[in-house]
């Protein structure tokens, strides 16, 4: 009878938590190494949720710990709403379960910064910190030493409060763009937009700084948070589709920023490592996308890109009156049959008409008749990072026929046809020819190298800056008019039948 | 002086996991950015540990206890609901040799193991 109670102590010593933790965050690393390649990336992604589980026991075990009915509660309903959703999204919908997830981890972390503060902020410090480690000699010590708490807690909770708001209210308006609950395009003050971020901004950072100097108004914390939350709102409504991953990214970031500024405030090494890791990961991508699209992060979050692109795409259209040869899917079908290599280049488009399994036939078909064929990805093509990606490994297309854009520009000049679904900036040659075009600059798939193009496409409209691509008046391409499943699966039914 | 060595152990822990994530993140190719994101997503679902810490503070009134609630919720909705989906994703990464419908066990398993991880 004497041993329980000791083991009981063991299990909930300071140390062994401690411990506990450094195992979570080793497996997460550990995890997501994984994902370097697609065939460890699903035990990765498992070994990272057991390291989850770990970090969960861990503080559970925590002496002290209270409140069990209403933990509880808060992970049943949790698992009552993400179990059934993760399960049910369909994988075009995949951005905006991401932004959604990603909104309630920033809520998460903007909630608890402010229970923080209603329960510490009159002595704004770590209590928490030394609640974890009051049976360690130190803190214990420092207690009676400087009676004070230190300033840093308060620094890093203000900062994850703002980032928490602002990572909340974005990610929820990104939801709303992309569910197509919101406009899609640019809602924006015009060139009022910055002046307002900005004064937004201060008055979020000036209140954080007067909580952090000692003023104990619950109020003020309040106002802040909605501060930040219209600063959320601010920054992302302006912003068009197109410039989606970036912000997708972006904010991913934020909240991996808020986590492991909630671990310091904490002292919580679990929420420190995983927080930073997601943190470098979201900064990681939204450079990458950024750079993919030749504009700079702050011009994307300054919403320069969907209103004045519109302007300049305008006159561009003017300036074009090339002619533009529309084909039907029985000449298509054909001018895919002779040929030897094709090329598909997908887009937003192919996500919108949730054509991927058509695609997916029609490659099919095309092989069977001894056409080689391989997919060429631009990095921002859709809404996400990786979106088209995902979509063609459900339709079960192999991964060693999607190409990277840097793979796949050599091999267009051996194309015989490249077959555009969807796809609309990421293939305008203006990017490499006419420097004063918006998108000058920005890497493109550079299919007008092949012998022919096929762009499937709803209409005429230009994408969603508004500027016209050249690659339609090129007279070696042809234009198929229609919705992107549909006329895919034309082009299938009439292979079939040759 | 010694709550200065919290802060800057915990500073060298913030700046090195930074360093590893670069890191490792960088190894990731293009194809899996989507899954990278939504297992990243899944992976700062860990603020629910915050929740859980404070849940264990003596004297929380009843708001601070809803508002925790509300928390703890969130970030359970971020861990399962991410790891899950990412499961789901990958699946289909890996899923090449294999016949049609093995989509659907692997979402079954992506359930029970994180069902698992939840309920602890």
């Amino acid at each position: 009878m004497s041993n329980p109670p000791l083991a009981t102590s063991l299990l909930q010593s300071e140390s062994f938590i401690y411990v506990l933790y450094i195992v979570a965050f080793a497996l997460f690393i550990q995890g997501l190494r994984g994902l370097s390649g697609p065939t460890g990336a699903v035990r990765g992604n498992r070994i990272a949720a057991v390291g989850m589980g770990v970090a969960v026991v861990a503080t559970l075990l925590n002496p002290g710990e209270g409140n069990w009915g209403l933990i509880a509660l808060g992970i049943a309903l949790g698992i009552a709403v993400g179990v059934p959703a993760a399960r049910q999204v369909k994988m075009t919908a995949m951005p905006q379960m991401v932004a959604l997830f990603n909104g309630v981890g920033g809520g998460a972390v903007a909630i608890i910064a402010w229970v923080e503060f209603r329960n510490h902020g009159s002595t704004y410090g770590s209590h928490l910190a030394v609640r974890t480690f009051e049976s360690g000699p130190f803190v214990e010590h420092a207690i009676v030493r400087t009676g004070a708490l230190p300033t840093y807690v308060a620094i890093f909770s203000v900062f994850a409060a703002i980032v928490g708001s602002i990572s909340f209210w974005g990610s929820n308006i990104a939801f709303g763009k992309l569910q197509e609950i919101i406009p899609g395009r640019p809602i924006s003050l015009g060139p009022a937009q910055q002046i307002v971020n900005l004064v937004l901004l201060i008055l979020a950072l000036a209140a954080g700084i007067d909580l952090i100097a000692g003023a104990h108004s619950e109020l003020l914390f309040i106002g802040m948070l909605i501060v930040a939350a219209l600063l959320g709102n601010a920054v992302v409504l302006p912003i068009g589709g197109a410039d989606m991953p970036v912000v997708i990214s972006l904010l991913n970031a934020f909240t991996g920023l808020s986590a492991a500024a909630t671990g310091m405030a904490l002292n919580n090494p679990a929420l420190i490592v995983a927080g930073m890791i997601v943190g470098a990961s979201g900064s990681i991508l939204t450079n990458l996308m950024a750079t993919a699209m030749n504009r700079s992060i702050p011009s994307i979050v300054a919403g320069g890109f969907g209103g004045g692109g519109t302007v300049e795409g305008a006159e561009g259209a003017g300036e074009h009156q090339g002619t533009v040869r529309s084909t039907s899917a029985s000449d298509a079908a054909i001018q895919l049959a002779y040929a030897n290599r094709v090329v598909i280049v997908p887009g937003y488009g192919m996500a919108v008409a949730q054509a991927q399994h058509a695609v997916r036939e029609l490659t099919k078909e095309l092989e069977a008749r001894g056409v080689e064929v391989s997919y060429a990805i631009h990095p921002v093509a859709g809404r996400m990072p990786g979106h088209m990606n995902v979509l063609l490994a459900e339709a079960d297309v192999p991964y060693d026929q999607l190409k990277e854009m840097d793979d796949a520009n050599p091999e267009f000049q051996r194309t015989d046809v490249s077959l555009v679904i969807g796809a609309n900036d990421v293939t305008n040659p203006a990017a490499k020819n006419t420097p004063s075009s918006p998108i000058y600059g920005m890497p493109i798939l550079e299919v007008s190298d092949s012998r022919s193009v096929i762009v499937i496409k709803r209409s005429m409209n230009p994408g969603f800056a508004g500027i016209e691509n050249e690659l339609y008046f090129d007279p070696k391409t042809s234009m198929l008019f229609g919705d992107a499943k549909s006329a895919v699966s034309e082009i299938t039914a009439e292979l079939s039948a040759l | 002086m010694i709550l200065a060595s919290v802060l800057t152990t915990n500073l060298a822990i913030l700046v090195l996991a930074g360093f590893i994530g670069f890191v490792v993140i960088s190894k990731v190719p293009n194809t899996l950015h989507t899954p990278l994101m939504s297992g990243t997503n899944a992976i700062h679902g860990i603020v629910l540990l915050g929740g859980l810490l404070l849940f264990g503070l003596a004297e929380l009134d009843s708001f601070s206890k809803a508002l925790l609630v509300i928390a703890v919720a969130f970030g359970t909705i971020n861990i399962v609901g991410g790891f899950l989906v990412t499961d789901r994703m990958l699946e289909m990464f890996k899923s090449r040799p294999k016949p049609k419908g093995s989509e659907k066990e692997s979402a079954g398993e992506g359930k029970s193991g994180a069902d698992g991880k939840a309920g602890s």
